[in-house]
C-alpha cells in the first residue's frame, strides 16, 4: 500500500514529539490523554498544556503504524492555539481527509480524536471543584 | 555512497548495494538465469503439448518433462514417477488434504495438524471439517516445535492423516519430521503422513524415505525457479492412493488434468537441481549472513526478542521483536528493504500473526515482529546496509514511542489500565 505525501510527511518528520514533563512546567497547566493499548498495535499519548482557556501547546508520542504517527502528529498541530470547546469539536473525518486516509486506516484518526478528548477530560478533571 | 533523501535517519549506500534490496525470500524467490535460461527454449521452439503423443513437439515436450520429474524426485529423495504437477503449493496441500480424506473415509474421519502450518493447510482442514471431518490443530511449545509424541498421543483409531510442516514461513522453525514420520507410521503405518515441505525442500537435507513421508507439497517460486508450477510427490511404494479436486483429461495419473505448463517445470527442474547442488554450499553461507543480521542488530539496540527455536531454523531465516516499535512503522522506515511484519496494520484480517500468538507471543511483541528472508542473492554488504538502517530506525521510532518511555522509567506496561479498541 502506498502512503499519501501528507502522511508521509508527517511521519518522516513529526511535530510536537516529546513530553512537558522534561521542560519543568506547572503540571497544572497539563493534560494528558493516553489512549489504545499495546496488544492492539496503537498507543497514543497526546499531551496539552493550557493557558486561559486555550491550548497554548501540545506533544505528542505514539506507539503505531505510520498513521497513527501522522495522526497523532497533525493533531497536535491542529490544537494548537485553539480553546478546548474547538479542540474536543475535532473530529476525525477531518483528519481523515487531511491526511487522504485509505479506510483500513480511519481507526488511527479515531484514536487521535481520543487522545484530543481524553487530554482535555484530564484537564478538565483537575480543575474541577 | 550517497546518502539517502529525505530520511529521517543518515544512512549511507555502501559500494556495490543496490535499493532497493530483496530480503524477503519466504514470500518468494528471484528466477535464477540459469533458470531462465533453461526455459526460454520452451516458449517459442519446443511449444508441444506434452500430451501429444504423434509427433516430435509432444515427444520434446513430453522429454522435457520427464526429465524435470526426475530433477524433482532427486531433490526429495523420491522417484520421477510420483511427481504429481499442480500450480503451485497451494493446490498441492489442498490435493494432498482433501484427496485424501476423500479417498480415505470410509477408513475414519480425524486429521492432525499443527497451528503453525500454512493457511493452505488450516483453511483446507477447515472446510474438511464443516464436511464432518475431524481435526486437531496440534499447539507447539514456545519453540515452534512439535514433538512426535505429541502427535502420536492425537492419534486414534480413526486418525487417516497427519499434516505437518518441514519448515515454517514465517519464524522458519523445522519441524523434526524424521522422527514425527517414524512415530506415525508405528502407531498405525496406514495413517498416512504429509507434509508441507515448501520453505525446507532446497534449503536443507529432507529425504522422502528417512522421514517416511507419503505426500510431500513443493513448489518452484520458493527456490528460485517459476510462479505457478508446483508439485505434490505422492508415494508409489507403497501405493498412496488420493481423489483428484480437479476432473479432466487425466493427466498426472488422474491425480491432477490439465495441460502441462511445459516451461515452467523445466524452470522447476532446473532450479531444484540447482538448488540440490549448492545446498551444502549455500546453507552454510546464509547462515553466516544470518548471524552477521543479528550480532549486528543485537549489537545496537536492546529489548529485542527472537521468535522460534534458533537451533532448529532455516539457515536464511530470523524473526525479530523490536520491542516498543510496531512493525508497520518500522517497515516504512525500511523502505530500501524488502522484509515482513507480523504486525496487524500488514495483514488483512487486522489480526497480528497467528503463528506467534500459536508460540505464546503476546500480541504486543507480535506486532513489533519482523522476517528477515535471506537468500542466494544477498550479500555481505546488504546485511551491513540493513543493520545500519535497521537499528537506526529502531532507535528513532523509540524516540517516538511512549511505551519505550515508560519502560525506560520503569513503568510495568502491564501494570496499566489499557483502552483497547
Ligand atoms: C509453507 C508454505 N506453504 C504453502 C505455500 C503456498 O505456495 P504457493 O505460493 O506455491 O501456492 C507457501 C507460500 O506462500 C508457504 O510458505
Amino acid at each position: 500500500m502506498a502512503y499519501s505525501e501528507k502522511v508521509l510527511d508527517h511521519y518522516e518528520n513529526p511535530r510536537n514529539v516529546g513530553t512537558f514533563r522534561d521542560d519543568n512546567v506547572d503540571t497544572s497547566e497539563l493534560g494528558t490523554g493516553l489512549v489504545g493499548a499495546p496488544a492492539c498495535g496503537d498507543v497514543m499519548r497526546l499531551e496539552i498544556r493550557v493557558k486561559d482557556g486555550m491550548i497554548a501547546d501540545a506533544k505528542f508520542k505514539t506507539f503505531g503504524c505510520g498513521s497513527a504517527i501522522a495522526s497523532s502528529s497533525l493533531a497536535t498541530e491542529m490544537i494548537k492555539g485553539m480553546t478546548l470547546d474547538q479542540a474536543a469539536q475535532i473530529s476525525n473525518t477531518t483528519i481523515v481527509e487531511e491526511l487522504n486516509l485509505p479506510p483500513v486506516k480511519i481507526h488511527c484518526s479515531v484514536l487521535a480524536e481520543d487522545a484530543i478528548k481524553a487530554a482535555i477530560e484530564d484537564y478538565k478533571k483537575k480543575h474541577a471543584k | 555512497m550517497s546518502a539517502a533523501k529525505s530520511s529521517p535517519i543518515e544512512v549511507s549506500t555502501p559500494e556495490g548495494v543496490q535499493l532497493p534490496i530483496f530480503m524477503d525470500n519466504h514470500s518468494t524467490t528471484a528466477v535464477d538465469l540459469r533458470v531462465v535460461h533453461a526455459m526460454l527454449p520452451f516458449f517459442t521452439n519446443h511449444y508441444g503439448n506434452a500430451a501429444s503423443r504423434n509427433h516430435s513437439f509432444g515427444w520434446t515436450a513430453e522429454a522435457a518433462v520427464e526429465n524435470a520429474r526426475g530433477q524433482i524426485a532427486a531433490l526429495l529423495g523420491g522417484d520421477g514417477k510420483e511427481i504429481v504437477f499442480t500450480s503451485g503449493a497451494t493446490e498441492a496441500n489442498n490435493l494432498a488434504i482433501k484427496g485424501a480424506a476423500s479417498f480415505l473415509k470410509k477408513q475414519g474421519n480425524h486429521i492432525i495438524t499443527v497451528e503453525t502450518e500454512h493457511k493452505s493447510v488450516l483453511d483446507t482442514c477447515k472446510r474438511l471439517q464443516r464436511e464432518g471431518f475431524e481435526v486437531t490443530y496440534l499447539t507447539p511449545a514456545k519453540d515452534g516445535l512439535v514433538t512426535p509424541e505429541q502427535i502420536v498421543a492425537a492419534m486414534t483409531d480413526k486418525t487417516i492423516l497427519v499434516s505437518v510442516m518441514l519448515a515454517n514461513n514465517e519464524i522458519g522453525v523445522v519441524q523434526p519430521v524424521e522422527a514425527i514420520g517414524a512415530a506415525i507410521k508405528a502407531r498405525n503405518p496406514k495413517c498416512l503422513f504429509h507434509t508441507d515441505a515448501v520453505q525446507g525442500a532446497g534449503k536443507i537435507p529432507f529425504d522422502v524415505e528417512k522421514a517416511k513421508v507419503d505426500l510431500a507439497s513443493v513448489t518452484a517460486h520458493k527456490m528460485y525457479g517459476p510462479k505457478g508450477i508446483g508439485a505434490l510427490w505422492v508415494r508409489r511404494k507403497p501405493r498412496v492412493r488420493i481423489d483428484p479436486i480437479i476432473d479432466g483429461g487425466g493427466h498426472e495419473r488422474g491425480m491432477r488434468s490439465g495441460t502441462l505448463p511445459v516451461p515452467l517445470i523445466v524452470g522447476f527442474g532446473k532450479a531444484a537441481e540447482l538448488a540440490k547442488a549448492e545446498m551444502a554450499d549455500e546453507a552454510e553461507r546464509l547462515e553466516r549472513l544470518r548471524t552477521r543480521l543479528l550480532k549486528g542488530i543485537t549489537a545496537k539496540l536492546s529489548e529485542t526478542y527472537i521468535n522460534g527455536s534458533m537451533e532448529h531454523r532455516l539457515p536464511g531465516n530470523l524473526n525479530i521483536s523490536f520491542a516498543f516499535v510496531e512493525g508497520e512503522s518500522l517497515l516504512m522506515a525500511l523502505k530500501d528493504v524488502a522484509v515482513s511484519s507480523g504486525s496487524a496494520c500488514t495483514s488483512a484480517s487486522l489480526e497480528p500473526s497467528y503463528v506467534l500468538r500459536a508460540l505464546g507471543v503476546g500480541d504486543e511483541l507480535a506486532h513489533t515482529s519482523i522476517r528477515f528472508g535471506l537468500g542466494r542473492f544477498n550479500t555481505e554488504a546488504e546485511v551491513d546496509f540493513v543493520i545500519d538502517v535497521v537499528t537506526k530506525s529502531v532507535e528513532r521510532l523509540r524516540t517516538l514511542s511512549p511505551l519505550w518511555e515508560m519502560h525506560q522509567d520503569g513503568i510495568d506496561l502491564n501494570s496499566i489500565q489499557w483502552t483497547p479498541h
